[in-house]
């Protein structure tokens, strides 16, 4: 059994992130971003913030680099990294469902991978087209044989999705409950409850088989995947009266919205409920708090510049934006 | 048998000191190193933070230097800094090492206590440098409890002393 580490070991990478989140950006930043100019008067603001590296870069190196450094920062600071394993593991799913296509289109992979992610996907690719699923780790090797099974009887890309995509909520969830940490278990269940509310809507909006719904959702604390399942197949509105039962009631009105207003809710819901982790002097919470705060920053200034380069108005954007962490 | 238990007064008086000295710089040990780990965190991106958070780190070694007072004073009481041993009896040892017991433990775990409000104050004045006051205040109100264990061990300590058994 894989020995925990103690509370206190954070204690260095809790006084840093105490400094880091002084530099996040609050409510008021993401409103000067909103309101500037440009593009280039978006870039200057950020780079007045300290973001990049002090030289010119597209928007989207920039975003980039942060991520860099986020992950970067986090490598120095905690020893065992795969204690937030949690928050990278769906990379893997991801980068597996690349490989797995690529494989059997004969196509390459390049530009497809997304980065941070657990394992190296050139790695993973390489196991995959020699069929050496033992050099897979344990969490991919079964997803990965049904996966490639699926799609080479088939051909059929969106039961591969659906193979890896629950193997991912599977493990999420499983990592979820592996940990005794209360954050990291609520980050956990509401990704897999997330991704089964949202398979539900979309099934009902495609009208699809009750067994395909059963095959694409994972079980969850906060969900009662069965009747989800049933609400699908009778369609949208159903599903929003099976959530009013549940303790996502509050995301009803969002879901009525649109999906991204949901994503939003999700990521407010999250932002709330790590807030206290500012307060928090130990223990591996207020880092999960601070890369979820970081990445859900990065999100908002992607929005805002593809606002810019695509001239969107500011309510537009303003709708969609998430609540921040400072 | 008698003269055995006799001079073991001296050990319990001795074990007394080494208690109070011992267990009260060990928590002091682990505090200092617990704030020590956090201010180094905070200096590795703030280094202009240095003195404000050496005070921090240094607010739970003040247990040990009191386990090491009481510690003196027992070894002194004894005679065995001035180098005239007087014969303590097994209960006067005893009385000894019941003396060293407060600031034994209560300096230990004050410490440890006080080290994590110490961590936690080192956060604030990352965030706030202008409530370094405020944030000292409350690691400081740990500290209380050491005094007041100290107290005990001082006043027991030289109480000890004049007594005939």
């Amino acid at each position: 059994m894989k020995k925990k580490p103690k509370q206190q070991e954070y204690t260095y990478a809790v006084a840093r992130i105490r400094f880091k989140e002084t530099k996040l950006l609050s409510d008021a930043d993401l409103a000067s971003l909103l309101a500037a100019k440009d593009t280039d008067a978006v870039m200057r603001l950020l780079r007045d913030k300290g973001w990049g590296d002090n030289a010119d870069h597209r928007p989207e190196e920039l975003l980039a680099i942060e991520e860099k450094k986020l992950w970067d920062f986090v490598a120095e600071s905690v020893d065992d990294l795969s204690t937030l394993n949690f928050l990278l593991v769906h990379h893997d799913f991801h980068n597996l469902k690349v490989a797995v296509k690529c494989i059997t289109r004969d196509s390459k992979p390049d530009g497809l991978w997304i980065g941070n992610a657990v394992e190296d996907p050139e790695k993973l690719y390489r196991a995959l087209k020699s069929r050496e699923y033992g050099e897979l780790p344990d969490y991919l090797r079964e997803p990965a044989k049904e996966a490639m099974s699926a799609i080479l009887q088939t051909s059929d890309g969106q039961l591969c999705d659906l193979i890896i995509d629950k193997a991912c909520m599977e493990y999420v969830y499983h990592l979820g409950h592996e940990d005794d940490n209360e954050i990291i278990r609520l980050y956990c269940e509401l990704f897999v409850a997330s991704s089964d509310i949202k398979i539900a809507l979309r099934s009902a909006r495609t009208h699809k088989k009750l067994d395909f719904i059963r095959r694409s959702m994972a079980a969850c604390d906060t969900l009662d995947v069965e009747k989800l399942s049933l609400a699908a197949v009778e369609g949208e509105d159903a599903v929003l009266t099976y959530l009013g039962t549940t303790e996502y009631r509050a995301a009803v009105d969002a879901l009525g919205v649109s999906m991204s207003a949901f994503e939003k809710w999700c990521d407010d819901y999250l932002t709330a409920v790590m807030k206290p982790q500012k307060w928090e002097p130990f223990g591996i919470g207020p880092i999960v708090a601070y890369i979820i705060a970081r990445q859900n920053e990065l999100k908002a200034v992607r929005m805002i510049l593809s606002a810019k380069v695509n001239n969107l108005s500011e309510s537009t954007i303003k709708e969609r934006l998430r609540s921040m962490y400072v | 048998m008698a003269e055995i238990l006799n001079n073991s007064g001296l050990f319990f008086a001795l074990l007394g000191a080494a208690f109070a000295t011992f267990l009260a710089g060990i928590g002091s040990a682990i505090g200092v190193g617990k704030a020590g780990v956090a201010a180094a965190g905070v200096l590795s991106e703030q280094p202009d933070l240095f003195g404000k958070v050496l005070i921090f780190q240094l607010l739970p070694a003040t247990q040990g230097i009191y386990g090491l007072l009481v510690g003196f004073l027992i070894l002194s009481n004894v005679g065995l800094l001035g180098g005239g041993v007087e014969e303590i009896s097994l209960l006067k040892g005893s009385l000894y090492f019941a003396a060293s017991l407060p600031i034994a433990f209560a300096g230990y775990f004050s410490a440890v206590h006080q080290s994590k409000c110490s961590v936690a104050g080192i956060g604030t004045v990352v965030k706030k440098p202008d409530q370094m006051g405020k944030a000292l205040i409350l690691p400081a109100m740990v500290e209380t409890y050491a005094i007041l264990a100290l107290l005990i061990s001082i006043l027991a300590v030289n109480g000890i002393h004049g007594i005939q058994v």
